[in-house]
């Protein structure tokens, strides 16, 4: 079962905020979920196997910069709730002593 | 007048190639269509106000000669694939306003041949859920029987082309949400190869699941559009290319195998089977030889499918942090910030989801639940795998049950949850599937679904147009 104390620290960890009256369905709802899918600690499965190369690989590139024009750059920076000039503007991070 | 009940992509670019009308003409018959059933059905979202120009554009290459077989066909879009500029939401209040900086690499492509898009379509919130009630703008419903739902999570595009608001819709399948949603409305659903398609520009739900997919009427036209926007991309690490599968085939016919054991599992229901006995017998007096096969830990692909997809999703949603796009809610600080605006903007489903993603993925649970689910899915690719030395395609139903009511499983997530035990299998392994019309329950469609090897879609498109008489 797990407890109202295990769904905040989730929800903590996720940076979720949740309003009490919610916690207590969520609880119900994670627990018959949980429940469900414990199935898995009953299948045979082999657990040390080396991955073996599969039909799909690796993409590389080259470690380079492509030169974004400025409308999209422009289009990118207006999405964001908050700018300054170039910038992506946020609150203060760093508190001072 | 245009028959849009019968219309398909290669007749209507007869018509409009030899001037029997418009591409112009076609789109606003759809527009039409959309004003007098969108306001019930709720297929879109929204409908481009360019729609029109857009189809002027169309027109102008069947002046010129430049038309391919996609040029002003009409495109329903799912509303979580970015067209640039264009508002994409995945029908989440977080994106609400939100407008895509990019295309997606399957609508360059659609933009290349001239296609026209008539708006975007509803969906269950960033693809979480099987009935298109978890999206936040309101339930889509079944143009068959508007008490019951379109499925999901592209259940707007599978309504468009069902409620003949669309003649053609692209969706994404992570779980089932293209051939599901295509089984509930009575059309074709594709869920090509993983890596057929870029995933560029589609909202990432479970990156190692996802896959864009079309929708359409018929199985001959889900091809021409899977040939338009499948490809490598350099944009998607994971895209294959035409030779990274050499699929071999069991005989010349192709060979069916049904997985008895896997169907008298229980809780399917008496319509869905006897509909499927039905179906078997059609494809046998089709000359196609049907054998049992065995999927002995097919039963478990419900639970391994679920663990890995609120880790996958959990994850991905983590990028929505309202600060570089998307819904602000402001706080006392930057971390308070996080808080509330993912807690406002993300509806049910998806927070739920997320904190199970967490669980699973939080140490001490980490190896009981994520990695003990990655061992069981490939013991179940391998399943798969050697069925196909013995057949070339593996057939079941789409679906348990036909369409239900709205609201029915709105409170047991996990009777939600059992809607997809057909169809996560093929993304668990990564290989093709297709669901295709079989028939009806009183007035509810229902359909079948083919699987096939890595990259033999092929196989896929000649067995559907058989069975559908195309």
């Amino acid at each position: 079962m797990i407890t109202l104390k295990e769904i905040e620290k989730l929800a903590d960890l996720a940076r979720i905020k949740l309003d009490d009256s919610e916690k207590e369905g969520l609880t119900k709802d994670i627990d018959s979920i949980l429940a469900y899918v414990d199935q898995i600690k009953e299948a045979t499965v082999n657990m040390d196997y080396t991955p073996v190369p599969g039909a799909v690989h690796n993409a590389f590139r080259d470690d380079t910069t492509i030169t974004t024009s400025p409308e999209s750059r422009e289009a990118i920076l207006n999405e964001a709730p908050d700018r300054e000039g170039d910038f992506v503007a946020v609150k203060k991070i760093i508190a001072q002593d | 007048m245009i028959d849009l009940k019968t219309l398909t992509i290669k007749r209507a670019h007869e018509d409009m190639k030899v001037g029997k009308y418009s591409a112009v003409e076609l789109t606003q018959a759809y527009l039409d269509e959309i004003s007098k059933k969108n306001p019930d059905i709720n297929a879109y979202l929204e409908v481009f106000a360019d729609a029109i120009e857009q189809a002027k554009e169309a027109d102008k290459r069947f002046k010129d000669g430049t038309a391919t077989i996609l040029t002003g066909v009409p495109f329903a879009i799912k509303d979580n694939i970015l067209i640039q500029g264009r508002v994409a939401s995945s029908a989440s209040k977080i994106l609400e306003k939100y407008h895509a900086t990019y295309d997606a690499t399957a609508i360059s492509k659609l933009k290349k041949e001239g296609a026209v898009f008539l708006g975007r379509t509803n969906m269950d919130e960033f693809a979480l859920g099987g009935s298109t009630e978890k999206s936040a703008y309101g339930v889509t419903k079944n143009p068959h029987d508007t008490s019951r739902v379109p499925g999901g999570t592209s259940g707007g595009s599978a309504a468009a082309v069902a409620g003949m608001m669309s003649l053609v819709a692209l969706g994404s399948d992570t779980g089932g949400s293209v051939r599901q949603p295509a089984a509930f409305c009575g059309v074709v659903g594709l869920k090509p190869t993983y890596g057929r398609v870029s995933r560029n520009g589609l909202m990432a739900a479970t990156s190692s699941f996802d896959q864009i997919g079309p929708i359409a009427k018929t199985v001959a036209e889900a091809e021409i559009i899977f040939n338009a926007i499948k490809g490598q991309d350099i944009k998607d690490g994971t895209t294959i290319s035409e030779t990274t599968y050499s699929p071999k085939r069991a005989g010349k016919k192709s060979v069916i195998g049904v997985p008895r054991v896997f169907l008298n599992q229980g809780g399917i229901s008496k319509d869905i089977l006897k509909n499927f006995d039905e179906s078997v017998e059609k494809l046998k007096k089709l000359g196609y030889e049907v054998r049992d096969i065995e999927l002995p830990n097919a039963a478990r692909a419900l639970p391994v499918y679920y663990i890995i997809n609120f880790a996958e999703v959990s994850s991905n949603l983590s990028r929505f942090d309202g600060m570089r796009f998307g819904l602000h809610k402001s706080g006392k600080d930057g971390i308070e910030d996080y808080f509330l605006s993912r807690g406002t903007g993300f509806g049910k489903e998806a927070r739920r989801r997320i904190l199970l993603g967490t669980y699973v993925l939080s140490s001490g649970y980490y190896d009981a639940y994520y990695n003990r689910a990655n061992a069981a899915r490939r013991i179940i690719t391998q399943d798969f795998l050697k069925a196909f030395e013995n057949v070339d395609i593996i057939l079941t139903p789409t679906t348990p049950t036909p369409a239900f009511k709205i609201g029915e499983k709105l409170s047991d997530p996990v009777s939600m949850y059992l809607e997809d035990i057909f169809t996560v299998t093929a993304n668990l392994t990564g290989l093709p599937a297709m669901s295709v019309p079989s028939g009806f329950s009183d007035k509810l469609p229902l359909g079948i679904q083919m699987t096939a090897r890595h990259g033999d879609e092929k196989t896929l498109f000649e067995a559907g147009k058989e069975f559908l008489g195309e």
